[in-house]
């Protein structure tokens, strides 16, 4: 190989490891590629023009110039390569974001707490059978009192303080009615609950002239008060998710027979004696009792085969419970700095 | 009910602390409502007797008295007009205190030493009387301690009794009650038959049989009310909420207090001819005690003398028969008025009185003889006088029936779901005095008991009332508690409709919070937001704010918008489910589903800048609703809505019927709300939006979709609606998504134009579509628009 060859081709390479090193990026890199390697690259005119030299020369001389076009690709491989990953780190860098700023949302929205102090109470009852059932809010004098064994004149309709219209029917004071509606069209045995709005004329801290109740209803053979006492002291204890007495006092309602009004252990201070419960320890939170078999007759049970037990039950008095509201009127202010609390 | 505990103790003490009777009481039905003290705290105050009194030297008003306490004699200034020798009053010695830690020292008044206080009752906290000091019951023991002479510890307990126990509204009852618990005895002596002394009477006569089964009358002649009433009986009235009057209303009111019976005195001088008990003619009228004059309907039970009416029976009396100061003569009325003629006569008038409320939960009809002789008693040994004899009109027809009932031992068992003892049984029926008349034992049955139940007790009608007395008496907490047994059905699951609350989670979802408003709703509200509508209004409304039942949910919607707005709430988005009200007849009760966006698109954020919501918002959450549901037939379409922007307003129409509505809030409805932001509303059928379309599969095809974009120009009044329809019928199947992704009015387009840019996806289930195909179908598109809405390619 001539001296002469030897001389150019050293210049080249050390020409292109210097290119290489100085491509500052990989267009920059791909022309040193196309001036050493392209068509009309430096080493490819070369190794074209071995054809000149002498033929015992050509195989050292080609040997020697392809040794250099692999030493400068693999350069250009290196180089491509910390050029490429020069680069992700700077976009890396570049996309960096404060994680801490907030995301992009639609603002929050939510269900009423009464709404799911319902839904917790009707999920409870779902399990054991029980179905739900609405009725009309507006009802006949016959659903909500007479066909309860409150006929007109009844002291007890004094505990109701009724909303009237002109034609004399009247804005449902329980859910009571429902029960009426589901034996009129269903024979035992019946599991229902029955949820849904009741307004009485009453406005206080504990009292708002619409709010929510639900009634439960079983009639079938052989049911009774115990049956009663497990049932309602059962869901008191999963809805509150504590081991709470309760307690069973002798009450009246036309339409039960025995009946009884439920005091709860105060689930605030459990029995203790706070504001909660009026330092009493207990907390009224429902009415119940056996069907009165005047309900079950005029509805067209034999009373002598079936028996039944029903409650009435608050719902905002337990949503109350549960998120410790301290005035039922609020559930229905409807102040989103309120309802939001609960989302 | 109010009750004193020691008066109630007098007729039955049991051995139990006050904790234990009162949570007894509240145990067997009779709920406690509340316990106050008679009297304040004071102490060193005993009984002293005024053994000299004398002028004071230098005032007139004044007197020295000397007071002995029994053992020493004390020199006492005192200012009352009632001070005299002989007289036993309250003795502050000194070193008492007195209510609110007035401490009692040695004195001077007006230049005389006075070493104590005599006390009236208002000084020591016994009611409000002042005028004088205390009369004490001249045979009290000078230096007793005062507070257990009247016993100053005792508590007025406050009953909240249910209607059905107006056998309980007494002493006599609450007794018997406390005996029953504690298995003991009531030995209170019934007060023995006052002797005539006079032959007069005044004749009595029963009209009206039913509503007055029984009347007793009784003149007591040469009373004298001025002596006034003593402190034993004024205080029993103040500790059982009731206010001394004069000697003869108190006694009535005392034995209606100790017995249950109410009754009434008249004076006798404006009686004239004789009673006559009935109802109320034509055109009567009556002034009542309490001096208002009410016209009397027919339906009203009536005391009437020979000039009209004295009484409306077994509620209140009249003004002008009624005991005066100077009465010398008295006619005393004890009767048995049906439950059922007292509370309708009660709640028409709106006179709710201690009378009316016991008869018309009922009044033993065997007490009145009781009744009369106890308060004869009394008034002879308060006011003097002489007794007539007892005049009784009595139509025992009309007298209710003691009801028998008969108790089946199995059917108790069975209905407690506890065995209880035999012998229990037979104890509880016979303490609460139910006469037994009959028991048998049968294999089917077990014992039976028959009874007739006592005439004090108006609520025992059947088996199950016997069921629940018995087990009042067991305990209701013995009773034990058990899961009931029964089928296990499983519940229907239906697909076609979706739970409610899987509804409201959708709409809180996208970002609606769930309101719960009143179902009446202001007139005025209502009317501006469903004009011409006359919605149902309530016969007795809390307030006019609540008078009228809602037609629709935007009352209740706008309300709680507008209170969030006042309370600096700038992005509001509610929703309610609920019954609507329209009216009838008959009355359609139909549950809608509404809701109403106000103010900023997305909360304010860095990232977004911050834009109003606009129509566009309110038709994404409805579309979206329905697309949950899966509604694919409700077409949107425009419509003139009065309480909506005629601009911007659409119904929902669903098989040709309006299922729902929404749209911006008319802009003049806004400004009259002083809402200054645009509202946007919905509202849906909730049957509409509850409903779920049932999926099936379709399949997915295997081949390539190609998407092929349109730029039409069309008329400004074609609906946007109308494009999509053309496309869809031209291309049917083969059209798997159809997106409106521009629209453009302005520069380049006639200002009575507007461009649609459409991207149709086209793809075939079974081939894959050629180029041919495509260019054909995008023909027969252009081809179609130009054909329907008048549409050219831009």
């Amino acid at each position: 190989m001539s001296a002469d060859l030897e001389q150019t081709l050293e210049r080249i390479e050390h020409e292109a490891g210097q290119a290489v090193a100085a491509a500052a990026d990989e267009r920059a890199l791909d022309d040193v590629r196309v001036r050493y390697l392209g068509k009309k690259g430096a080493l490819t005119a070369l190794l074209k023009s071995l054809g000149s030299l002498p033929v015992e020369e050509r195989p050292a001389a080609g040997a020697r110039i392809n040794a250099a076009k692999e030493r400068l690709q693999e350069a250009l491989g290196v180089r491509r390569e910390a050029l490429v990953s020069q680069q992700l780190a700077a976009s890396l860098q570049a996309e960096q974001v404060d994680v801490t700023l907030p995301g992009r949302r639609q603002g929050g929205g939510g269900l009423h707490p009464v709404t799911q102090t319902l839904e917790r109470m009707e999920e409870i009852f779902l399990g054991a059978g029980y179905s739900v059932v609405a009725g009309p809010e507006i009802e006949d004098d016959y659903h909500n009192f007479e066909a309860l064994n409150i006929p007109a004149h009844h002291p007890a309709r004094a505990m109701h303080d009724t909303f009237y219209f002109g034609d004399g029917t009247l804005l449902r004071t329980h859910t009571s009615p429902a029960q009426v509606h589901v034996m009129e069209r269903q024979p035992p045995p019946i599991r229902v609950i029955c949820p849904g709005r009741v307004y009485r004329r009453d406005s206080d801290i504990t009292h708002s002239p619409m709010f929510q109740q639900v009634e439960g209803l079983v009639v079938d053979r052989n049911i009774s008060f115990a049956d009663l006492k497990g049932t309602v002291i059962e869901f008191l204890q999963r809805f509150f998710e504590k081991e709470l007495e309760v307690r069973f006092r002798p009450s009246y309602f036309p339409f039960t027979e025995p009946s009884a009004e439920v005091d709860v252990q105060c689930v605030h201070c459990l029995g203790e004696g706070c504001r909660v419960c009026s330092q009493t320890g207990w907390l009224e939170v429902m009415g119940c009792g056996l069907v009165h078999p005047n309900v079950l007759e005029m509805s067209g049970i034999d009373s002598e085969v079936y028996s039944g037990f029903a409650f009435g039950m608050g719902v905002d008095r337990l949503a109350m419970l549960l998120y410790e509201v301290d005035d039922l009127r609020r559930f229905y202010e409807n102040d989103l700095r309120f309802l939001k609390q609960f989302n | 009910m109010k009750f004193s505990e020691a008066w109630l103790r007098e007729w039955v003490n049991p051995p139990v602390s006050r904790e234990a009777l009162l949570e007894q009481l509240t145990m067997a039905g009779l709920e406690v409502e509340g316990v106050e003290p008679v009297a304040p705290p004071f102490t060193g105050v005993v009984v002293g007797e005024v053994v000299a009194v004398a002028p004071h030297p230098n005032a007139d008003k004044l007197a020295v008295c000397e007071v002995s306490d029994g053992s020493d004699r004390f020199q006492v200034v005192c200012g009352a007009p009632n001070v005299r020798e002989g007289l036993k009053s309250a003795f502050a010695r000194v070193g008492a205190v007195l209510p609110e830690d007035f401490a009692i020292k040695k004195a001077k008044l007006r230049g005389v030493e006075s070493r104590g206080m005599l006390c009236s009752a208002a000084e020591l906290g016994l009611g409000d009387d002042h005028d004088g000091i205390l009369e004490l019951d001249p045979a009290l023991t000078p230096g007793a301690d005062l507070r257990q002479a009247l016993a100053a510890d005792d508590v007025t307990v406050e009953l909240n009794l249910t209607p059905n126990r107006g056998d309980c509204l007494s002493i006599r009852g609450l007794a018997r009650e406390v005996g029953v618990l504690n298995d003991m005895a009531v030995d209170h002596p019934e007060p023995a038959a006052v002797a005539p002394v006079i032959h007069d009477t005044f004749p009595v006569s029963l009209e009206a049989p039913a509503g007055c089964p029984r009347y007793l009358g009784r003149v007591i002649r040469g009373v004298d009310i001025r002596r006034g009433s003593p402190l034993w009986l004024t205080e029993k009235l103040r500790r059982s909420g009731l206010r001394s009057i004069d000697p003869v209303v108190d006694v009535t009111n005392f034995v209606m207090l100790e017995l249950g019976q109410p009754m009434h005195a008249f004076d006798l001088r404006q009686l004239y001819g004789g009673i006559v008990v009935r109802m109320a003619r034509p055109a009567e009228t009556l002034t009542l005690l309490d001096g208002q004059e009410v016209e009397l309907d027919p339906e009203t039970l009536l005391i009437t003398d020979a000039n009209g009416p004295v009484a409306m029976a077994g509620v209140m009396g009249g003004e002008r028969s009624g005991v005066q100061p100077d009465t010398r003569d008295v006619f005393l009325e004890c009767a048995f008025f049906a439950p059922l003629a007292v509370s309708g006569t009660a709640r028409r008038y709106g006179l709710h009185t201690d009378a009316s409320h016991r008869y018309e939960r009922g009044v033993d009809f065997e007490l009145q003889h009781q009744a009369m002789e106890r308060a004869t008693e009394l008034l002879l040994d308060l006011v003097g006088g002489e007794a007539g004899p007892v005049v009784e009109a009595v139509a025992p027809e009309h007298l209710p029936e003691k009801p028998q009932v008969r108790l089946r031992e199995h059917r108790l068992h069975a209905l407690l779901g506890v065995a209880i003892e035999t012998a229990e049984v037979d104890a509880a029926l016979e303490r609460l005095d139910f006469r037994l008349l009959e028991r048998t034992e049968t294999e089917a049955d077990g014992v039976s008991w028959t009874v007739e139940a006592p005439s004090h007790r108006f609520d025992i009608a059947r088996e199950a009332d016997l069921v629940e007395e018995v087990c009042r008496i067991y305990g209701y907490n013995r009773v034990p508690a058990r899961r009931p047994v029964t089928e296990l059905a499983l519940r229907e699951v239906p697909r076609g409709r979706s739970p409610e609350n899987a509804l409201k989670a959708q709409l809180a979802a996208q970002g609606f919070q769930e309101v719960v408003t009143y179902s009446f709703v202001d007139p005025h509200l209502q009317d501006l937001l469903d004009p011409g509508v006359e919605p149902l209004a309530l016969a007795n409304p809390m307030s006019s704010e609540q008078s009228v039942m809602r037609t629709n949910l935007l009352p209740g919607l706008v309300d709680a918008l507008r209170s969030n707005l006042a309370r600096q709430q700038d992005r509001v988005r509610l929703f309610e489910l609920g019954l609507c009200f329209r009216p009838g007849p008959p009355v359609r009760q139909e549950a809608l589903l509404g809701g109403l966006l106000c103010g900023s698109r997305v909360p304010a954020n860095w990232a977004q800048p911050a834009e109003p919501v606009d129509f566009f918002d309110l038709k994404g959450v409805v579309d979206r609703l329905l697309e949950w549901a899966g509604h694919t037939g409700v077409t949107v379409r425009p419509v003139r809505d009065p309480v909506l922007h005629p601009g911007q307003a659409a119904e929902l129409v669903m098989e040709g019927e309006g299922v729902g509505r929404l749209g911006r809030l008319h802009p003049e409805i806004e400004s009259r709300l002083d809402i200054t932001k645009p509202v946007y509303v919905f509202e849906i059928a909730a049957d509409v939006a509850l409903a779920r379309r049932l999926r099936v599969h379709r399949g997915v095809s295997r081949y390539p979709s190609v998407r092929r974009d349109l730029a039409v120009v069309v008329g400004r009044d074609v609906p946007a609606a109308a494009v999509e329809a053309v496309v869809r019928e031209t291309l049917g199947d083969v059209l798997v998504d159809f997106r409106l992704f521009d629209v453009y009015q302005g520069k380049g387009i006639d200002s009575a134009e507007k461009s649609l840019a459409v991207g149709l996806t086209l793809q075939h289930a079974s081939a894959t579509l050629t180029d041919d195909q495509i260019g054909r179908y995008t023909q027969d598109v252009v081809a179609a628009l130009e054909r329907a809405v008048g549409a050219r390619l831009r």
